[in-house]
């Protein structure tokens, strides 16, 4: 039995306590494991409370309103913009800017950013494991500006081949555009080396936070990044909101997304002017109750610490991987835990992830089975789908012996 | 639970019956489902009455859609087109004897789908699977 390293910073079961989900049965007498948290994580109390105290005691419209409600509820929404802003260390909350997910931050990017800076044949450089959220938009660019796409090639390791990167960035690229984790091999990528390299070459940076923001320390400024997209359903808050950060520069200079209220300064029969950033950018009434659970959970995780809840996943995937590599005809993707996040996607030899993910479902566990909409990345592994387990600061070492157990029951029903 | 793969369906997994190819074929058509990656793949032969005398399906999938596959091909031998026609969602259940939820359903349903587009053409499964 490999070694649990379960002495830890954190308390796990008060953490565990805030989540009430994960007091739930799926089935009588059998308790879930949640490990799907790759595609959206659990919710605490304080996030699920603030919203309600939001719609219980101060729902209004923002940032119009003269009356009470309508100023506790601006002031609520644009604290949590704030928070955010000091979370990934924006120069200034004007810089953050309110999106429906990472998916709408990076398709504005590339409709605002990209449609003002690109010409035909221009180059954009991205990566073979991007989500696909990072890569269509870009093709939908092509396709109506003949701008060209490249990416950077995956090795057998899972990592980023960064000769490939250097020679890439030889054809000038106006936009280098990764994701900071992968969210099937959950590799992290080396972000502040590679972004100095991209601002040498002259391109700007995007980068896919998605992943990372909600399980390490991230910093814009100290990784030299231009933009960062990222959705607050993975990081313990509500779905239907996200944002981008982008340098206010930058920012200051793109044309707006979509327009209507909100967006405007003044509007005459003849036209209108743009608001001041980061309103430019929030055309309509935004889902203001989701905001403040926003930032709801950049309180509870700043409450934990990021480094402390990157320290206790590594510590977490690090006994995942060792298990999950003893049970005999799996293999799993990506590289070791010293440069994976707490993802584990992996095949059992013989089977289809969709049996796996559904015999793990009899035991409780909630995993996913598919191309997690990272489609060239599975094709660049030769495989089609891949069942994947993804953890959070509440799971713990004995959800991973669950998990493991299972495994060994899915072998038995097909004797593989 | 573990009943869902009960003995029938982890043997036709395994060791399927109809599993190939027909060369020279009458009939051949190949669908997919792109969220799980399955792809069949049905050939048949069928005489001058329109009776299916030889049938196959190759391709790969989960146990369900290949346990699918091969009872669905290993039923229709003998019968005519006619009769594939009238095959329903309802004969997939009671072949693989088991309840399947909305997603699993769209993996047993992929080798009736690929059968009678290739028999039928497709525009006249689409509403008939989905209602």
């Amino acid at each position: 039995m490999p070694l649990r390293e379960d002495t830890h910073a954190i308390d796990i079961e008060r953490i565990r306590a805030d989540f009430p989900i994960l007091a739930r049965e799926t089935r009588p007498g059998v308790r879930l494991v949640y490990l799907d948290n790759a595609a959206t994580s659990q919710k605490p109390l304080p996030v699920i409370e603030a919203m309600d105290q939001y719609y219980r005691h101060e729902n209004a419209n923002i940032h119009r309103g003269i009356h009470r409600l309508a100023e506790e509820a601006t002031e609520r929404y644009e604290s949590a913009r704030r928070k955010i802003a000091r979370f990934v260390g924006a120069g200034s909350w004007r810089e953050v800017i309110f999106t429906r997910n990472t998916t709408e931050a990076l398709n504005l990017l590339a409709r605002t950013w990209g449609r003002a800076n690109l010409k035909e044949g221009d180059r954009v450089l991205l990566t073979e494991m991007e989500h696909h959220s990072n890569i269509v938009p870009w093709q939908m660019l092509a396709a109506e500006m003949g701008i060209e796409l490249d990416f950077v090639p995956v090795t057998e390791e899972g990592l980023l081949d960064m000769e490939a990167f250097e020679r890439l960035l030889g054809q000038e690229p106006k936009l280098v555009g990764l994701t900071q984790m992968s969210n099937m091999l959950g590799t992290i990528n080396p972000i502040a080396e590679m972004a100095t390299r991209a601002k040498q070459a002259g391109a700007v940076v995007l980068v896919d936070g998605a992943q990372s923001v909600p399980h390490i320390p991230v910093d814009v400024q100290a990784l030299g990044v231009d933009f960062l997209a990222f959705s607050a359903h993975k990081m313990l808050g509500p779905t239907g909101i996200g944002a981008l950060y982008g340098r206010e520069e930058l920012l200051r200079e793109m044309p707006p997304f979509l327009g209507g209220g909100d967006m405007i300064k003044r509007v005459e029969l003849g036209g209108f002017t743009v608001n001041d950033l980061p309103w430019k950018f929030e055309a309509g009434t935004p889902p203001i109750a989701e905001g403040i659970g926003f930032g709801a959970a950049i309180d509870y995780l700043e409450g934990i610490g990021m480094e402390a809840v990157h320290a206790y996943e590594q510590a977490l995937t690090a006994y995942a991987l060792e298990r999950l590599e003893e049970v005999p005809g799996v293999r799993v993707y990506g590289p070791g835990a010293d440069q994976k996040g707490a993802v584990t996607s992996f095949t059992m030899e013989g089977l289809h992830p969709h049996d796996v993910a559904h015999i793990l479902d009899d035991a409780g566990i909630a995993v996913r089975a598919g191309h997690h909409c990272a489609m060239p990345v599975h094709l660049r592994f030769g495989i089609p789908a891949t069942t994947r387990a993804s953890y959070y600061i509440y799971n713990t070492f004995d959800e991973v012996d669950r998990l493991i157990e299972a495994l060994y029951r899915v072998k038995e029903i097909f004797q593989a | 639970m573990d009943d869902f793969y009960r003995e029938l369906i982890i043997d036709r997994y395994k060791n399927p019956r109809m599993q190939g190819t027909l060369d020279p074929h009458d009939y051949s058509y190949q669908d997919d489902n792109p969220l799980c990656g399955d792809e069949i793949r049905i050939d048949l032969r069928v005489d001058e009455k329109g009776i299916v005398t030889e049938a196959a399906f190759s391709g790969k999938g989960c146990a369900i859609s290949i346990a699918s596959a091969d009872l669905l091909t290993e039923s229709i031998m003998g019968k005519s087109l006619e009769e594939i026609r009238s095959l329903s969602k309802e004969d997939i259940i009671e072949m693989l004897g088991i309840e399947l939820g909305p997603v699993r359903l769209k993996c047993a349903l992929l080798s009736l789908k690929v059968l009678k587009a290739g028999v039928y053409g497709l525009e006249s499964l689409e509403e008939e699977l989905t209602s």
